[in-house]
C-alpha cells in the first residue's frame, strides 16, 4: 500500500513541477477572454453560448491536458529507467499501476474542479456539479486509457494518436450509429457489413457522449438514474481497461 | 523482446478482464439504440458559429451536418418519416449547410424529394417555398429540384397556379446549355395532361440525360423513388377497382 501511495505522491509532484496547474489556470483565463468575447458578439442568448462554448472549450483542453500529462509522464520513466527501478522493487506490478493511476486520478480530480470554476458565473450549482463530476469520470477513463495505450505502445506519437482515436470515436458514436441507421436507400451487403461492424465497436466504448452533457449547465441538472448510469459506465470501464492494462504489463519483459 | 508467458498474468487479472468485457458489453447492448426523434432537432446555429466550428473547413461540416440532419425523425419502415419534424427548424439547417457548401446539392434534394412529400400541406408548401428561394441563388445548378417542386405543386397538391409559377421561373432563369428542353419549356410541360408517373419518368430521365448525375448512390436513391411511385400508383388503381 505505502508503495501505491509513494507513486501517487512522486505522480502529483511531478505534475506540480511541470506546471500542469499554470497551463490549467492560463486556459481558464484565455476560455473566459473567448467567452467575453462571444458576449459582446452576440446580439440574443449571450449566456447561453458563452456557457456552451467556454463548458465544450474546457471540457476538451482537460482531456488534452490529462492525457499528455500521463503519455509523457509514463514514456519518461521508461526513458530514466524509473519504470525498471520501481518493477525490480518486491512488489506486485499491479502496484506499480495503481499508484500511477491514483496519481493521476488526483491530477484528473484537480483539473475537474479548476475546469468547472470558471462556469461558476454563468451554470446554476446543481448541474455545474452534475458537470464537473461527470468531467472528473470522463477523465478518469481518458488517465486510464492513456495509461493502458503508453504501457502497451511506450512512444508519445502512437499512444497519442490512439487515445485520441478512442476519445473521438467514443464521443461520435453515437451520432455515427444514428447516421447509419438512416439511409434512405437499402443498404447494399458492403454496407450492412460496415453498419454492423459499427454496432460492435460501439460495445466496447464507453457512453462518453452521454457524460458532460453542456444541456446540464443550461437547463437542468441530470435525474439521479442518469448520473447512476454515468457511474456504472465509469465503473465497468474503469474495471476493464485497468485489467487490460495490467494483462499487457504483466506480460511485459523489461 | 519476447512477452512473458501467460502464466505470469494473475488469474484475478484475468478474471477482471472477462468480467468487465462482459460488463461493457451487457451495458451498451441493452441500451436502447440510438435514435433522432423529431423533437431531438435543436435550433440552428448561426453560418458565424458553424464557420468557427468547422475549423476552416465548412464543405466537410456541411457533409456530415446533412447525413446528421436526414437521420432526425427517420425509422427504417416508416411509412411517414420526417412528418413531425419542425419545418422551421429544418429549414434552417438546410439554409446553413447551404450557406456552408453553396455548390451541394444534396440540401435541396431531400427537400424536394423527402421533405416536401410528407402528408402535411402546410409543411410542403413551407417546403416547395424554401426550394424556390433557394432556386434563385443558382439557378442554373439548382433547376432540377424546383422542376420536381413544380411536380409536387401539380399532382400533389394540386395547386396549377402555383406548379406554373415555379416552371416559369425556370424557364426564365436556368439557361446553362445543359438545362434539358423540357425544363426549358417547363410551363407547357407542367400544363400537359400527364399522370404523377409520367411526369415523375420524364423528369428523373431528362435528370439523368442532362448527365448531371453520377453518383451510383443517386441513381440507385432515383430508381427507387421510382418504384416506390409505381407501387403507390398501381395500389391507388387497384383500390379504385
Amino acid at each position: 500500500m505505502s508503495v501505491i501511495v509513494t507513486l501517487a505522491q512522486t505522480t502529483l509532484t511531478e505534475a506540480v513541477r511541470n506546471r500542469l496547474l499554470w497551463l490549467a489556470v492560463a486556459i481558464v483565463m484565455v476560455a473566459l477572454g473567448l467567452a467575453q468575447f462571444l458576449n459582446q458578439v452576440a446580439i440574443t442568448e449571450s449566456r447561453e453560448i458563452q456557457t456552451a462554448l467556454l463548458a465544450a472549450l474546457l471540457r476538451v483542453a482537460a482531456v488534452f491536458i490529462a492525457a499528455t500529462f500521463v503519455i509523457t509522464s509514463v514514456v519518461r520513466e521508461f526513458n530514466d529507467k524509473v519504470t525498471e527501478l520501481a518493477l525490480s522493487l518486491p512488489v506486485p506490478r499491479a502496484a506499480y499501476f495503481l499508484g500511477k493511476f491514483a496519481g493521476c486520478a488526483l491530477v484528473a480530480a484537480a483539473l475537474a474542479v479548476l475546469f468547472a470554476l470558471p462556469l461558476a458565473l454563468f451554470a446554476q450549482p446543481a448541474g455545474l456539479a452534475a458537470w464537473a463530476g461527470s468531467l472528473f469520470c470522463e477523465l478518469l477513463i481518458v488517465t486510464s486509457m492513456s495509461l493502458f495505450c503508453v504501457l502497451s505502445l511506450a512512444q508519445v506519437p502512437s499512444a497519442f494518436a490512439a487515445v485520441a482515436g478512442f476519445y473521438l470515436l467514443s464521443r461520435s458514436m453515437t451520432a455515427m450509429q444514428t447516421i447509419a441507421g438512416a439511409a434512405l436507400t437499402e443498404p447494399s451487403f458492403l454496407g450492412r457489413i460496415v453498419n454492423r461492424i459499427v454496432d460492435l465497436i460501439a460495445l466496447l466504448l464507453p457512453a462518453l457522449d452521454r457524460m458532460t452533457d453542456t444541456a446540464w449547465l443550461l437547463e437542468s441538472a441530470p435525474g439521479a438514474g442518469a448520473l447512476g448510469a454515468l457511474l456504472g459506465q465509469t465503473v465497468i470501464y474503469l474495471v476493464l481497461i485497468g485489467a487490460a492494462a495490467l494483462f499487457d504489463l504483466y506480460r511485459k519483459n523489461f | 523482446m519476447a512477452d512473458r508467458p501467460l502464466s505470469h498474468v494473475p488469474r484475478l487479472v484475468i478474471a477482471l478482464l472477462a468480467l468487465g468485457l462482459a460488463a461493457q458489453v451487457a451495458l451498451r447492448a441493452t441500451s436502447a439504440p440510438p435514435r433522432a426523434a423529431a423533437a431531438d432537432l435543436p435550433s440552428a446555429p448561426s453560418t458565424a458559429i458553424l464557420r468557427l466550428a468547422s475549423f476552416g473547413d465548412p464543405i466537410a461540416l456541411a457533409k456530415v451536418l446533412m447525413l446528421h440532419l436526414q437521420a432526425f425523425d427517420y425509422q427504417s419502415g416508416s411509412h411517414v418519416p420526417y412528418r413531425d419534424l419542425d419545418y422551421s427548424r429544418l429549414q434552417d439547417w438546410l439554409s446553413r449547410i447551404l450557406a456552408l457548401d453553396p455548390r451541394g446539392q444534396y440540401p435541396l434534394l431531400v427537400a424536394s424529394r423527402l421533405y416536401a412529400e410528407v402528408p402535411v400541406e402546410a409543411k410542403q408548401r413551407s417546403m416547395l417555398e424554401f426550394v424556390y428561394r433557394e432556386f434563385f441563388v443558382d439557378p442554373d445548378r439548382r433547376w432540377p429540384w424546383l422542376a420536381h417542386a413544380a411536380a409536387v405543386a401539380k399532382h400533389s397538391l394540386h395547386d396549377l397556379p402555383l406548379a406554373r409559377r415555379y416552371a416559369a421561373a425556370i424557364q426564365n432563369l436556368a439557361t446553362a446549355p445543359d438545362v434539358p428542353l423540357w425544363a426549358r419549356q417547363m410551363e407547357i410541360f407542367i400544363l400537359e395532361d400527364m399522370n404523377e408517373l409520367e411526369t415523375a419518368r420524364i423528369m428523373i430521365g431528362g435528370y439523368l440525360q442532362s448527365g448531371r448525375v453520377n453518383d451510383a448512390a443517386e441513381l440507385k436513391f432515383l430508381d427507387q423513388r421510382l418504384k416506390e411511385l409505381e407501387a403507390r400508383l398501381a395500389a391507388r388503381t387497384k383500390e379504385k377497382e
